[in-house]
């Protein structure tokens, strides 16, 4: 949990800032109520972040020093290990190398930031002008020309999972539901990635040797999804 | 006449116009000027063919390099940052500020965390 990390960071001068990437704030009322959030969280219904950021799926995190500089390409990252036998993301190589960042023990990345970000093409900002068309129109329920723009947008950056997944709720279609694995089945069956962490905190056999997870199944799953609705 | 909504990130105009969007690139922040489409210090050159006045949607698109989405059945039209604005910044290694409301409505800045480490972790319901 970030409100665990914030609580035992905050003393050493962190601060966690949660952002949800969502359609409204009552969407991500039950995640920040059930942290008991102290740390800033904030709702991004225009996915203003994520255009700012690049950012095209979650979680994605980003560490920012004390100077207002990037000093690690966004990565993906668990801090829990509650889902990681679903994930497949350990929180062992992750919450230590925060912890030594924060604590001034190790540099936040071993690679040249700049060289290892990932900037949006003219494409991927098309793709953002159609959502956020598709978004205005639906917000004024006219909700059969929002989903061509939804369509649309995802056809044109189909790596973009804050436009492809993050529009399935507002369709009215269950982003955890069957049309949600089809649409990751046939991305990473062509050979894709559904997420990119950074390979110096990727998960790797040791973290499970060191650190054992409790196995879950995908109906467990499903019921801790539904009891934080 | 009819009156389209455009779109500029996230400022929403109305604008006046026919069945195609012919805009007045004041609407997105810039002044048409002998040398061109300017704003601030900045002028970008407007080809011969363009005709005076208000400018077609697509082709303003173009000369700001602004990713657009125009339906013309809705009369709407939208238009993104250019994606070099959006690498420069990124890649300058200055984190882009933002200002997000939080779930009570309270307005927060990245820069009001300047001089503590921050860790921005974006997630979703979805």
């Amino acid at each position: 949990m970030w409100q665990a990390i914030h609580e035992e960071l905050a003393p050493e001068g962190l601060v966690v800032l949660t952002i949800a990437i969502d359609r409204s704030p009552d969407d991500a009322r039950p995640f920040i109520e059930r942290a008991a959030a102290t740390h800033p969280s904030l709702i991004d219904t225009e996915h203003r972040v994520a255009d700012l950021y690049n950012m095209v799926n979650v979680p994605t995190v980003v560490w920012i020093d004390e100077e207002g500089s990037i000093v690690r390409p966004q990565d993906v990252h668990y801090v829990s290990n509650e889902l990681a036998s679903i994930t497949k993301f350990h929180n062992r190589k992750p919450l230590a190398a925060l912890r030594a960042w924060v604590r001034g023990e190790a540099p936040a990345y071993p690679g040249d930031v700049r060289a290892d970000t990932k900037v949006a093409t003219e494409t991927d900002q098309e793709a953002r002008a159609a959502f956020a068309l598709a978004w205005w129109l639906s917000q004024q329920g006219r909700d059969e020309a929002a989903e061509r723009w939804f369509v649309h947008a995802g056809e044109l950056a189909p790596h973009d999972f804050t436009i492809r997944r993050g529009s399935m709720p507002i369709r009215g279609i269950d982003p955890a539901g069957p049309a949600f694995f089809q649409m990751v089945g046939d991305w990473v069956g062509r050979g894709n990635a559904y997420y990119l962490p950074l390979a110096d905190t990727a998960t790797t056999a040791d973290d499970y040797e060191a650190e054992p997870i409790e196995e879950i199944d995908m109906a467990e799953l499903r019921r801790r999804i539904e009891e934080q609705r | 006449m009819t009156t389209w909504t455009v779109i500029d990130e996230q400022r929403v105009h109305t604008v006046e116009s026919g069945d195609t969007l012919l805009i007045d690139p004041t609407v997105l922040g810039w002044t048409r000027m002998p040398d061109g489409l300017c704003r601030d210090e900045v002028c970008v050159p407007i080809p011969n063919d363009v005709p005076a006045g208000p400018i077609e949607a697509g082709t303003l698109a173009r000369l700001l390099q602004r990713p657009a989405a125009v339906d013309p059945t809705e009369h709407i039209a939208s238009f993104a940052a250019p994606a070099a604005e959006r690498a420069d910044a990124l890649r300058s290694g200055t984190a882009p500020d933002f200002e997000l409301p939080d779930i009570h409505g309270v307005i927060h800045s990245l820069h009001d965390y300047r001089g503590k480490k921050v860790v921005l972790y974006a997630y979703a319901s979805w």
